[in-house]
């Protein structure tokens, strides 16, 4: 029953079968390719100036210390989260449709959590200093700074979900079912962390008393529920690419399911920002000045204004069409929304969070921040680089959950 | 083990978060206590050139008490010290011109002319011997260096003027562009 | 069934190499034996040397005991004048390409009262102060209860026992943790590599405090950590021409500080974040 073969000779037959895989595919796949690799070295490019001359090449400055680099991080921990949208369903509800594609949302949490560590690796100032946050070596500020929980559950949701697919492309590999009973706990477990990942990331922010914007205890539900209505989104995409390139197949309610919880998430999420734009206005503190910057900016300082309506107007837009079923399950209509919520989710999480939360700045001051050349292009070569390693991953993990990439010395 | 305890704990009490403590940086023996004395040192009186002593051109002259605008001599002092109410043998002492005077008539040298300015201006006298008002060098535990009134406030115009700023900080651009615009 | 052999080999391995690597010792400077400590600090002062061509000194004070110093700062006599920020950034070797200042002088208006929505930084008039305005000097609080030193992930900011904030240089990561966290502005960050004028480089530094700082690293306001640590007053207390700053021990009865605390209406800086500053405004006349 069990295979005789050794370990370091399966890993041998896997990665090779792998690379044979990686280098085989249709012009689509390497256009797609070379659009990555063309990205990552411009990325890289830039990255390479910004070590020689430090983040001034930036357009963070002490104002506004924090911007696209973190803002894309906080976005992009979002979409590891969002993993819990399917796995809720396939694991606690034992709902077949979700079920058979759930491992692409592990894997797409395993890219994202990729991408998290390397926009804070190319924020930090002293990137040769990233040591010092690992225990024994370095010292972790654990339990009194926010950052240190999120360094340490970021890398567990990481493990977790590392091991688990790690196991399912083993054992289809070779030929067996996976192991329920290590595989169940495990992905139960990732429930409450994908929950906590987002919570702590809302804490790093929340539990700043200087940053009134920031300091609301709605943060961290909102954070969940943008979280829940954006990162699904590539899934969706991802899982009509497969269909149309690949044999996966999976039941059409798949998509519509994930669409429509993706309707309630935004809808949680619309009324979150309500509540927050009801205390601002109403209670008309100073601390208005920060939501009065994003929608309507301070006197002559308006240059986010536009992004900021863009992304209610998307946001809303996607939550009207995924919330009626019809145009759910129109082609059309369905990609329209998945692109308006990934829009309106990044701009309102990515800079909406960002800038506002440190403009005017502790001290009254109002630097217009915009994130410059160099910060665009590192950052478009990090997204391709976490795009980059899902294909790859994808492009071995199909053909082993379709059975058609096994050991030679697998039983069938 | 032992950090994770400190931070533990001083995460925990919620109050004030603990300092801590590196044997590296050895306790320094220094004084606590700020050492300020009775005795109060000052340095001279900031007199124009050549104008002390007094008694040189005012020995031999014939004291006139009568309130009036100078026109001869020290004609170029603009005043305006409660102009209004008061004239030169208010604080200059009448016969004696190398010493000033007080209220009761008592002599003070200029070395201690802040005992007159401080008949008028008691609470800033007060706070000016504890070291509250007025500029001050030196150690905070031990030896300072006061200045006297006179020294930043001019008798005869005692307000402060105003002075020219040093230039604004430069305003955060983005990029490394920014760093050429700066001198 | 896989070859247990791989297994249990790999894993002694992997135990013999992180047992090799924890044994050699702490790796964080400020937890060295002192001997080896001082070592380092003399190679420091040597790169210094070759590096600014200056004879720097880089002190290693520790806090005196029955010591909590305290600053005070008279809002009435204050003009604006600026002349704290450039004796500061002179003092504490702050870099001038890019401009760091640790002293930010705030202009109010008279008839808002102190209300930093409305401040303005960079006024530039012929002369100061202006009428219908005022203004506030503002920099590191140090305070008790600092919201900074708690948020930073590897511990490179604490607070001394003598009540200075301070950064270990040498630790620090970058990650401006520490400056989201402060509601006083006053941290501030190398975004490239600082610059000094070989001439205007001050020797005289301490290891926590105005020694030549690297590039990716936070600074702030230190109280003058390395004169005050030998008893004198920190810079901006003697530069100032109107006597409007003032510094001691809060714990001496007999100091300045505790005379304006107890003759003086004080009050603190965003005093409902409970940050408990060090640093308290009061209008002396």
């Amino acid at each position: 029953m069990t295979s005789t073969t050794s370990v370091p000779r399966l890993f041998l037959d896997f990665y090779l079968g792998s690379v044979r895989l990686w280098l085989r595919g249709p012009a689509p796949y390497w256009a797609w390719i070379a659009f990555l690799a063309l990205l990552i070295a411009s990325g890289l490019d830039a990255y390479v100036d910004q070590v020689r001359h430090g983040l001034v090449v930036t357009g963070m400055r002490d104002q506004v210390s924090w911007g696209f680099y973190i803002g894309n991080f906080t976005f992009l921990v979002g979409v590891a989260a969002a993993a819990v949208v399917l796995v809720i369903p396939a694991y606690v509800y034992d709902w077949k449709p979700i079920k058979e594609v759930a491992i692409i949302g592990e894997l797409l949490a395993v890219s994202a959590i990729v991408m998290c560590l390397l926009f804070v690796l190319v924020d930090i100032g002293r990137p040769d200093r990233f040591w010092h946050l690992l225990p024994p070596f370095g010292e972790l500020h654990f339990p009194s700074s926010v950052l240190a929980w999120d360094v340490l559950v970021l890398n567990l949701y990481f493990l977790v979900n590392f091991v688990v697919v790690t196991h399912f492309v083993y054992r289809g590999f070779t030929g067996r079912p996976y192991a329920r009973r290590f595989v169940w706990p495990l992905v139960i477990f990732s429930i409450p962390l994908a929950v906590s990942i987002h919570t702590v990331t809302a804490f790093l922010y929340n539990g700043l008393a200087a940053r009134p914007y920031w300091n609301s205890s709605i943060l961290a539900p909102q954070f969940l529920a943008s979280a829940f209505c954006s990162g699904p989104a590539i899934l969706l995409v991802v899982l009509q690419v497969l269909r149309r390139f690949t044999a996966f197949e999976f039941r059409q309610e798949a998509i519509q399911k994930v669409a429509e919880l993706m309707a309630y998430a935004m809808f949680f999420n619309l009324f979150f920002h309500g509540a927050e734009l009801f205390k601002e206005f109403y209670s008309d503190t100073e601390h208005l000045l920060f939501t009065r910057y994003w929608l309507l900016g301070i006197g002559p300082h308006d240059v986010v204004v536009p992004y900021a309506w863009l992304a209610i107007a998307c946001n809303i837009a996607s939550f009207l069409l995924f919330v009626v079923p019809r145009f759910r399950r129109n082609i059309v209509t369905l990609n329209a929304g998945i692109l308006l919520t990934y829009a309106g989710v990044y701009i309102e999480k990515g800079m909406g969070l960002l800038i506002p939360g440190m403009t005017p700045d502790t001290l009254g001051e109002i630097y217009e921040y915009h994130p410059t050349g160099i910060e665009l292009r590192v950052a478009a070569g990090i997204f391709a680089i976490g795009f980059l390693l899902f294909t790859l991953m994808l492009k071995v993990a199909i053909p082993v959950t379709l059975g058609q990439f096994r050991s030679r010395t697998a039983e069938t | 083990m032992r950090r994770v305890v400190f931070v533990a704990l001083a995460a925990s009490c919620g109050c004030d978060h603990g300092s801590r403590s590196f044997a590296v940086f050895e306790a320094a023996t220094i004084s606590a206590v700020s050492g300020a004395t009775e005795e109060i040192e000052v340095p001279p009186p900031p007199f124009s050139e050549g104008i002390f002593p007094c008694s040189d051109c005012h020995a031999d002259m014939e004291v006139n008490p009568e309130r009036r605008a100078l026109t001869e001599e020290h004609a170029n002092i603009r005043f305006t010290h409660d102009s209004e109410h008061r004239w030169c043998l208010d604080c200059h002492h009448p016969t004696d011109r190398d010493f000033l005077r007080l209220a009761s008539g008592e002599k003070v040298p200029f070395t201690e002319s802040y005992r007159l300015c401080g008949q008028c201006h008691g609470d800033k006298y007060r706070d000016w011997r504890v070291g509250v008002h007025g500029r001050r060098k030196g150690r905070w535990n031990g030896h300072k260096t006061y200045l006297l009134c006179v020294h930043c406030h001019n008798p005869h115009q005692p307000a402060f003027r105003p002075l020219k700023p040093e230039p604004p900080p430069v305003r955060p651009a983005p990029g490394l562009q920014a760093l050429e615009g700066v001198p | 069934m896989r070859p247990g052999m791989t297994r249990r080999t790999f894993l002694r391995g992997a135990a013999g190499a992180a047992a090799t690597a924890l044994s050699c010792g702490p790796f964080r400077l400020v937890e060295y034996p002192k001997d080896r400590f001082r070592e380092r600090i003399e190679r420091m002062e040597a790169e210094y040397r070759a590096r600014l061509g200056r004879d720097i000194t880089v002190g290693t004070e520790g806090a005196a005991p029955g010591i909590e110093f305290a600053y005070a700062l008279d809002l009435s006599r204050c003009i604006g004048c600026r002349r704290c920020v450039h004796a500061c950034v002179a003092e504490n070797n702050q870099s001038r390409r890019p401009q760091v200042q640790w002293i930010r002088v705030a202009r109010m208006e008279a008839e808002r009262g102190l209300d930093l929505a409305h401040a303005d930084y960079y006024y530039d008039p012929e002369k100061v102060p202006e009428p219908g305005h005022f203004y506030v000097p503002i920099a590191c609080q140090q305070c008790r209860n600092p919201p900074c030193t708690k948020v930073c992930p590897v511990g490179a900011t604490w607070r001394e026992p003598d009540g200075i904030v301070v950064v270990d240089y040498e630790w620090c990561i970058g990650c401006r943790y520490c400056m989201a966290a402060c509601p006083y502005g006053a941290r501030h960050f190398n975004w490239t590599e600082p610059q000094i004028p070989a001439g205007e480089v001050n020797p005289d530094t301490h290891y926590l405090g105005n020694r030549p700082r690297p590039k990716g690293v936070v600074e702030k306001c230190t109280f003058c950590i390395q004169r005050v640590r030998k008893g004198r007053y920190p810079a901006c207390v003697e530069v100032c021409p109107v006597g409007a700053r003032k510094f001691g021990n809060l714990l001496d009865a007999g100091g300045e500080v505790r005379y304006i605390l107890e003759n003086k209406r004080v009050f603190v800086l965003k005093a409902d974040l409970n940050t408990e500053p060090r640093f308290f405004y009061f209008y002396g006349i």
